[in-house]
């Protein structure tokens, strides 16, 4: 190596920090904000609704992308494909500035020995928006990189050279990708290029068919369940099965006795069958004796009760106005209660992982949406060292915020350890539904002052649920005790209707059992209090519920434009009226959810005394839609769970145990209770790409209930909504 | 015990305990992942195969009863790698799954009922179509079910 070379590459090191985002990590970040406590922890929750975490991780371009021999590119992703379409949207990105044809990019995941690791997860709906800049500046400074060497093999200066459909030529002669990479091992890493300009966009923004799809559509083993070592063991973990209880006596003697359990491991926190194959490991597994010691007797009405506005933690997150009652002057003040249940994740692939440990490394392959720190929780229960340890994400089987948490990892890892061959190790059903880290319930009071002639004179919203952010794996440990109110919680209760003076109260309390992130997290639930509230208030005060809210939302909100469009357009496309006709009625109902406004017409009717969706209109402004089909895909699920979440699903709780814990008993929406008619309009506010997955989920529940009150007079005041529900308010 | 049945075509012999399901014996033993567990009390679908022809949900079929039968997995339900199934095209077309993992199920038990009801209408879609989807794609699979009769009903035009 010359030393002009050697100069060149240090220099290239140095560089590859250009890339990298100067955001704050999280435990930085809730530090500033304990200096100056309230106004900040105020602004501070209101941002958690809408600020996009910057991409956290290694910005070298030869980690993200790998040129093959054939001229494919291997996109090593740091997110991971739960079937929100991130792997073809980044692949879009990617493409894009490689000015390469779509069907010449793979992606697949990154491990985390391939050195390309997500500070921030997947999660939060952030991964496109996260990625879209530096994922473009990889790929623009890639081709820089791919131009100067085929110059280099074509003996003309770069400005020469040109690019095109994946094919470099020059003076008459061609070069392929893998023509220009062979034999090439050093490469000078260049400032990223501009970007191109979107008027030049032949991937972005199209309906490019998802990357994944012929492997979904064939049943290729792409999940974690279906990881596989030879020479594999599988094991059964005894978990409990009571809630705030500690396991005591555990007898294995007849497990041990059960045919193929090569062996019964018990480790400090659990205890497990090892066996030759699953059926035999789960059959053994159940012959295990153990008793449970409560800590105190829990039944539903106990949860419920602590969930009540009142209990817990208080923080006021936006006063932009009197407390209701504070409001001085002639008026009435009206005030409405809500509830929503515990909710399931329900994912259709069980949580575990495949774990083989060898002299000191260990290798997961697991369906995670936190490589990062599985890999450090990992680490640290087997006492080695982080890079000895190499996570290797798979397709996941549904994520919803499930596989945040993946203590199952570190199962695995100490079996393989205790067994010395690798090992698969399983939840089953009824373990998910018992060992889920639920949607924690929430209570909501939502109070307004009307003065004599029908004005707001105030709006105040207060609710109380549980954990979702804190105790999570992504907490740094300090967030309960710097912002009090749970962020995770929080999301989608606060007030977006800032024309009108506003107040919003978060109590914090803590449950007996683990709740965390659901998808949407907060939203689901402080969205249909909200909306159902104030579709309340417009028919108390005769006005339509669309301008209502129309004139509920002030320019100086920062999304206020952009929510007044998409309240406007989805109100159109809908052709949406405020009577029922033909026995149907339409509810409406918005949200702005991480600074995505979505809005969204039900049309509803009972049949046989029960809600049926016949129809639902959405418009929804992410900015750009990378790929506006799977956008809209994404629209669409999001529509179906939310009919499913509020419609259908709730935990309960009698003696310290969780049911159902199946499907079935679990009641989900299935293909009947799917609309026939789904109607997505996509809007463009801004020229980035905003979250896509989760925001839709805001307005679906409360259109239904806003289309029920005009078919029956009654306001459905609880989730899951069934007309027989004994709390609802009288009509306005 | 000794079992025989037919896979994908292909005769198999397997040694099993006969109450083992199915399900573990196609995708442990026979290293067919595409069949997926996911309540293993027949409540989800994410299993369903083929058994002479009938939808069978593997997590709750005990494989002594395999004996002698002709089965058929999302591996098998295509005749090659180039020639899917009017099924997955129009699951192709249609852009349907999205993690994908309750997807082979949802596809056998489509193929079953376009085998019966060639034409199926809405209700007949709700009706024997009772799979769960997380995602909740349900929305473009009845598209896609219904473009899969279409693909069908063409298929049969043309032999």
């Amino acid at each position: 190596m010359t030393e002009n070379k050697k100069q060149n590459q240090s220099k290239g090191v140095k560089r590859r920090k250009f890339l990298k985002y100067t955001g704050a990590g999280l435990g930085l970040m809730l530090g500033g904000i304990w200096l100056a406590r309230n106004p900040l922890r105020r602004a501070m929750l209101e941002m958690g609704e809408t600020t996009i975490l910057p991409y956290q991780g290694d910005t070298n371009p030869l980690l993200w992308l790998e040129v093959r021999p054939d001229s494919s590119i291997v996109l090593h992703s740091s997110k991971v494909e739960m079937g929100q379409g991130t792997f073809t949207g980044l692949a879009q990105l990617a493409a894009e500035e490689l000015e390469i044809p779509m069907e010449r990019i793979r992606v697949q995941h990154a491990t985390t020995q391939s050195g390309n690791i997500d500070g921030m997860s997947t999660g939060g709906s952030m991964s496109i928006a996260a990625l879209w800049t530096p994922l473009r500046e990889l790929a623009a400074t890639m081709r820089v990189m791919l131009m100067a060497k085929a110059a280099e093999k074509l003996s003309l200066p770069p400005d020469q050279v040109t690019l095109k459909n994946g094919v470099f030529a020059a003076g008459g002669k061609s070069l392929t990708f893998g023509e220009v990479v062979e034999g090439v091992t050093d490469w000078d890493i260049p400032k990223a290029p501009p970007l191109k300009p979107r008027a030049s966009f032949r991937h972005i923004g199209h309906p490019i068919r998802r990357v994944d799809l012929r492997e979904k559509v064939t049943g290729a083993p792409i999940f974690g369940m279906d990881a596989t070592y030879s020479d594999m063991l599988y094991a059964s973990v005894l978990r409990p099965t009571h809630i705030d209880a500690e396991i005591t006596n555990v007898d294995t003697g007849e497990a041990e006795q059960m045919p193929g359990v090569v062996q019964v491991v018990r480790e400090a926190d659990f205890v497990a069958v090892v066996a030759e194959s699953q059926v035999e490991a789960d059959n053994a597994r159940l012959k295990i004796k153990f008793d449970h010691q409560p800590n105190r007797n829990w039944n539903l009405e106990d949860v419920l009760k602590a969930v009540t506005v009142g209990n817990g933690k208080k923080t006021v997150f936006q006063k932009e106005g009197k407390a209701v009652e504070d409001i001085s002057g002639e008026g009435e003040i009206i005030e409405m209660e809500f509830r929503s249940p515990i909710g399931a994740h329900a994912q259709i692939e069980p949580n575990g992982a495949v774990a083989s440990y060898q002299d000191g490394r260990v290798e997961v392959k697991i369906s995670t949406q936190v490589p990062k720190i599985t890999r450090a929780e990992v680490a640290k229960a087997l006492g080695i060292d982080q890079k000895d340890v190499n996570i290797i994400p798979t397709y996941l089987g549904g994520g919803f915020g499930r596989r945040l948490h993946t203590p199952h990892a570190v199962e695995a890892a100490l079996l393989s350890k205790a067994v010395g061959r690798p090992v698969k190790s399983f939840f089953d059903r009824i373990q998910e539904f018992q060992n889920d880290t639920f949607r924690p319930p929430s209570h909501h009071i939502m109070k307004a002052k009307l003065s004599p002639e029908g004005k707001v004179l105030g709006l105040e919203h207060q609710f109380a649920s549980g954990d979702t952010f804190f105790n999570s794996a992504l907490d740094p440990g300090i967030s309960a005790t710097v912002l009090r109110a749970d962020f995770g919680s929080v999301r989608g209760g606060a007030l977006i209707y800032d024309a009108l003076p506003h107040r919003s109260t978060y109590y914090h309390v803590d449950l007996p059992f683990a709740t965390s992130f659901w998808r949407s997290l907060g939203l689901l639930a402080n969205a249909f209090a909200i909306e159902s509230f104030m579709d309340e208030l417009a028919l108390k005060t005769n006005q339509n519920p669309v301008s209502f809210r129309l004139d509920s939302i002030s320019d100086e909100n920062p999304y206020g434009v952009r929510a007044k469009k998409v309240i406007e357009a989805c109100a159109e496309r809908a052709g949406y009226r405020d009577t029922v006709l033909n026995g149907r009625a339409m509810g409406f109902a918005a949200c702005i959810d991480g600074g995505s406004p979505c809005a969204q017409v039900a049309e509803v009717s009972i049949e046989d005394d029960k809600i049926k969706v016949h129809k639902v209109t959405a418009a929804f402004d992410c900015g750009i839609a990378v790929n506006p089909d799977l956008v809209k895909a994404q629209v669409e699920g999001c529509i179906c769970m939310g009919i499913s979440a509020s419609m259908f699903e709730k935990m309960d709780l009698k003696d310290n145990k969780l049911s159902p814990v199946i499907y079935g008993a679990y009641d989900m929406a299935l293909m009947k209770d799917s609309p026939k008619e789904i109607d997505v309009i996509l809007l463009e506010g801004v020229d980035y790409p905003g979250p896509v997955g989760e925001p839709p989920l805001g307005p679906i529940g409360p259109a239904i209930g806003n289309a029920v009150r005009r078919l029956t007079g009654k306001r459905l005041t609880e989730l899951p909504l069934d007309l027989n529900q004994k709390n609802t308010a009288d009509p306005a | 015990m000794k079992i025989n049945f037919t896979i994908n075509g292909i005769n198999k012999s397997v040694e099993a305990d006969g109450d083992s399901p199915l399900l573990w014996v196609i995708r442990d033993g026979l290293d067919l992942k595409g069949t997926k567990f996911g309540c293993g009390k027949a409540a989800c679908g994410a299993c369903t195969i083929h058994v002479d022809g009938k939808q069978v949900r593997s997590c709750s079929f005990p494989v002594k009863y395999a004996e002698g039968k002709q089965i058929t997995t999302i591996e098998g339900l295509s005749g090659s790698e180039s020639d899917l199934h009017p099924v997955q095209q129009a699951w192709m077309e249609e852009v349907v799954p999205q993690c994908g993992y309750c997807q082979p199920g949802f596809m056998m038990a489509t193929a079953a009922l376009l085998a019966e009801i060639p034409n199926p209408t809405d209700e007949d879609i709700d009706n024997n179509i009772i799979n769960v989807c997380r995602c909740a794609t349900y929305y473009r699979m009845r598209k896609a079910i219904h473009r899969a009769a279409e693909l069908h009903a063409n298929a049969i035009a043309q032999q």
